[in-house]
């Protein structure tokens, strides 16, 4: 089956994040394929590179990096909500003046036309979180 | 694209003190160009998101309420309201916006877009829809 992943939580404060991250890794696993994982409203801040989780805990966002490098998944953050939370590559930095950018790797951001292109390619639309 | 696809916007919640009526809004609007079909529904607090006389001013948020209005340009217009839901908040639909479209299929006559559902009509809704998106 296709699937699309939506993920409305950050890391940490709610499981959903991670479930997000367990279904997508076991949906693989199982032969299934993952259209796109579209990171919307808090979810956003799973991709910038700058958090620094205690060493005995998981890092959201380098379990999806690597998930990503391994099946070359396609994550995208939604750029207003990015914008808002201070989520930022290196055109949006340059464009808002902002030092420097934190998106990290292999996220890339683009606009609410993906999550609604994700609906009607995927067969399943999968939502985690509020 | 040729796949068209039924969205349906379960919208849930008051249109202020979290973000999601707006960012409901939002993803609607920017759907409205893939040509899906598209139902709105309105249920629990969603239901004052279409309340007449919204004024953010005070708490300092952008008022959208009418932006609601141009849902119909959008080809937006089928919009569902729990009836149970305007019941228990003393509400009926006189108090929300009276939502229009123009039918090009009639000579461009502006007709209602506003629906009232009960709990039956709204599991149905749910059940028949491609792709749910809750906010």
């Amino acid at each position: 089956m296709k699937f699309a992943i939506q993920i409305n939580e950050g890391p940490f404060t709610h499981q959903s994040a991670d479930t997000a991250y367990q279904f997508t890794k076991a949906a693989i696993e199982n032969g299934h394929e993952i259209f796109r994982v579209f990171f919307y409203h808090d979810g956003v801040n799973n991709g910038t590179m700058y958090g620094v989780p205690p060493q005995d805990d998981r890092n959201v966002q380098a379990l999806w990096s690597d998930l990503a490098e391994k099946h070359d998944l396609d994550l995208v953050v939604c750029v207003a909500a990015a914008q808002r939370r201070g989520i930022m590559d290196e055109d949006e930095a340059k464009r808002h003046g902002k030092g420097a950018s934190n998106i990290a790797p292999k996220f890339r951001i683009s606009g609410l036309g993906q999550l609604i292109e994700a609906g009607i390619q995927a067969d399943r639309l999968m939502v985690f979180g509020d | 694209m040729s796949v068209t696809k039924k969205f349906t916007y379960i919208n849930r919640k008051a249109p202020y003190g979290t973000v999601y009526a707006l960012e409901s809004l939002e993803v609607v609007l920017i759907g409205a160009a893939f040509e899906q079909e598209v139902q709105l529904v309105f249920v629990d607090d969603g239901v004052y998101q279409l309340t007449k006389g919204q004024d953010a001013a005070g708490i300092g948020m952008k008022s959208f309420s009418k932006t609601y209005a141009a849902l119909g340009d959008y080809d937006v217009n089928q919009i569902y309201v729990c009836e149970q839901s305007l019941a228990d908040r003393g509400l009926t639909i006189d108090d929300l916006q009276a939502l229009t479209y123009e039918d090009e299929d009639d000579d461009w006559a502006e007709k209602s877009s506003m629906n009232l559902v009960n709990r039956e009509q709204l599991s149905d809704l749910i059940s028949n829809a491609d792709v749910l998106l809750n906010f």
